[in-house]
């Protein structure tokens, strides 16, 4: 596969959120603006990129009965380090997302590259896949949010276009359904062209 | 490609990737633990700047306990208490730093963090005129209590049991600053 292929992919063959449907969790819960469902794509991006790297480097020398304990560990460190950076130097952000960065462990994208394609590919190649699929999940959060804010706060990256509140359901859980349902059919009708 | 997984194999490789792992959290963990430490204070003094009129001297921690709570509070000399109250909203728990100064009149509140419904009971963080109405209040001589229970706080539209939990958080507040010797 080409280089941009694996970028590509990402975003709509293989797009985690949509296709995939991977990591609804975080999905479903961050993306109530936004702004948040921005934030919440990059922080998964940043382990997903570092973590597939380093997995490509050690899926050599690992045993197969002891692989999945190792990439917890690898994929929890990273997690951990970047929760350390965002209550240090962004406490804002950390304040809206605090609850759901430990969760990037067990998000099923980080784990299923993982095992899916950084233990067999190279280095590069590896990195180059969290690259597209962390873009794919970034815009998927973020498409999802604008949906989400506009009709549930009447704003778009909190610039407010209507006084008062929009329909506050959509800033709710069940909004979040809603979205994401309607988007995924809209989403496969469009890839499918 | 992979190594046999014979058990010295594994014992060996879940150690060292262990190892190096701790390494590089200890190492990012002294690197923010300073940095963190100045962003929760920052935080905090600027709660406290904004429920307490222009205070000089540097807060200090302490706590105290009332009615087998216990609360931590801010002292600032000269000028008074902000005092961190928890209550149950209707969501969860619902947490005010509310600022007393020294007669026993409620400068200001503020939410530090809650669990209401957006667009309802979370308005209380938002809302102008249900937030105001505590800025002078003297609960000695009003009562802290929405309209409703015979008290004089006016309930957020739709939301009187988190103004409820709202208005009981400052009257515990109220309580914690009596304790600690009121105006005397």
């Amino acid at each position: 596969m080409s280089k941009l292929g694996l970028i590509t992919k990402g975003l709509i063959k293989e797009n985690p959120t949509f296709v995939l449907v991977l990591g609804m969790c975080p999905t479903l819960a961050t993306t109530t603006s936004a702004m948040n469902g921005l934030e919440m794509g990059l922080a998964t991006m940043f382990v997903l990129i570092l973590s597939n790297i380093v997995i490509s480097l050690i899926a050599p020398v690992v045993p197969d009965k002891v692989h999945i304990p190792v990439y917890i560990v690898v994929i929890a460190t990273f997690v951990t380090v970047l929760q350390l950076l965002m209550q240090a130097y962004v406490p804002q952000v950390y304040e809206t997302l605090g609850l759901f960065i430990p969760l990037i462990v067990v998000n099923c994208i980080v784990l299923g590259r993982a095992e899916a394609f950084a233990c067999k590919n190279s280095v590069g190649d590896s990195a180059l896949d969290g690259i597209g699929i962390g873009i794919g999940f970034t815009l998927s959060l973020t498409v999802i949010g604008i949906v989400r804010e506009i009709l549930g706060s009447g704003s778009i990256f909190g610039w407010k276009f209507i006084a008062g509140d929009g329909i506050l359901a959509f800033v709710m859980a069940p909004g979040a359904f809603l979205v994401l349902g309607y988007l995924m059919v809209l989403f496969n009708k469009l890839a499918k062209r | 490609m992979a190594a046999v997984s014979n058990l010295k194999n594994m014992v060996l490789s879940l150690t060292l990737v262990c190892l190096v792992c701790s390494a590089i959290l200890g190492g990012v963990f002294a690197m923010t633990s300073a940095p963190i430490k100045a962003a929760e204070a920052a935080k905090t003094n600027a709660s406290i700047a904004r429920v307490l009129p222009d205070f000089e001297s540097e807060p200090a921690k302490e706590s105290v306990t009332v009615d087998g709570t216990e609360y931590v509070y801010y002292r600032v000399p000269g000028t008074g208490y902000a005092i961190i109250s928890t209550v149950g909203g209707f969501g969860g728990p619902l947490t005010l730093m509310v600022g007393i100064d020294e007669k026993g009149i409620i400068c200001n509140t503020v939410v530090l963090s809650h669990s209401e419904t957006p667009g309802l009971g979370a308005k209380c963080q938002t809302d102008a005129s249900f937030i105001d109405q505590f800025k002078g209040w003297d609960p000695a001589a009003k009562k802290l209590a929405v309209t409703k229970d015979g008290g004089e706080v006016d309930a957020i539209t739709a939301s009187t049991i988190t103004s409820r939990a709202y208005s009981a958080a400052i009257a515990n507040a109220y309580s914690v600053y009596l304790k600690l010797g009121g105006n005397e």
